[in-house]
């Protein structure tokens, strides 16, 4: 299966930008859907950044993030070639992860 | 006749009943510093209030002041309340965390995020919004609370209904 996240992580010298894009419907619990039935809230709680085994962000997140979530970010010390991994679980229990390179 | 509460009494309910048990714990020591955003705990708490002053509390145990060195960007109008850019950067030093609450949403805090050494304090994200209402962006530097709040106007909503 393809990953539920695409990332593109680019340095200027000391500084990393990164910005990334995760697929997932983030219900919030109060949407109903097309029978009338309340959709159950299904959202992704933690979001991790790590360069290098070090973390460098964790977003904690609520229902009220858009579906599909979109995040950007920047931080120092990176360079190119560096591994940088982000992972997420959701209220379900479900998570995905993947390493992106730093371009 | 069953006291099962869902199909699935797993770990987790478990676990996330200690989590609320220890966050209540918490609440009733008067000078407890391990906050939610202290540490590596997803705040469940706070995510639960509904007021946004319960929410800050909640989240950080203090009270924020408006300050001109957050800088909150923020659509005067949003067209689709489902998909509101929103992001935040500020001057001041030290930022260990950052965090968004939407007024009226029907639970105020939307996402916080910790920003560990060597990360700039700039984030942007998108949320979604019930209605027109404030957004407040909290930044937490050198132990304070600073906040900015931006007015929103929502011509449909983002949460269902």
């Amino acid at each position: 299966m393809a990953s539920s996240i695409r990332v593109r992580a680019t340095t200027n010298g000391d500084i990393t930008e990164v910005q990334a894009l995760i697929q997932h419907p983030m219900d919030s619990g109060f949407v109903k859907d097309a029978k009338g039935e309340l959709i159950p809230p299904h959202f992704i709680q933690e979001l991790k950044f790590a360069c290098n085994g070090k973390e460098v962000f964790v977003a904690d997140w609520g229902p009220a993030v858009s579906k599909d979530p979109y995040i950007k970010f920047s931080f120092k010390g990176a360079k190119k070639g560096d591994d940088l991994t982000i992972s997420w679980t959701d209220n379900k229990g479900g998570s995905d992860q993947t390493t992106a390179k730093i371009a | 006749m069953t006291t099962h509460i869902g199909p699935h009494p797993t770990r987790r309910l478990i676990l996330q009943g200690a989590v609320t048990v220890a966050l209540i714990g918490l609440g009733n020591l008067p000078y407890a510093p391990a906050r939610a955003a202290a540490n590596d705990k997803y705040p469940e708490e706070a995510f639960k209030q509904k007021s946004e002053a319960d929410a800050i509390k909640a989240l950080y145990g203090k009270t924020a002041e408006p300050s001109d060195k957050v800088k909150l960007d923020a659509p005067e109008i949003a067209e689709n309340g489902a998909v509101v850019p929103i992001s935040v950067t500020t001057t001041l030093d030290k930022v260990t965390s950052i965090s968004f609450f939407v007024a009226e949403n029907p639970n105020a805090l939307a996402a916080s995020y910790k920003i560990p050494d060597g990360t700039m304090p700039v984030v942007a994200n998108r949320l979604k919004m019930a209605k027109t209402t404030n957004v407040v962006a909290i930044v937490e530097a050198d132990g304070k609370l600073f906040s900015a709040t931006k007015e929103v106007k929502v011509t449909v909503g983002g949460c269902g209904g």
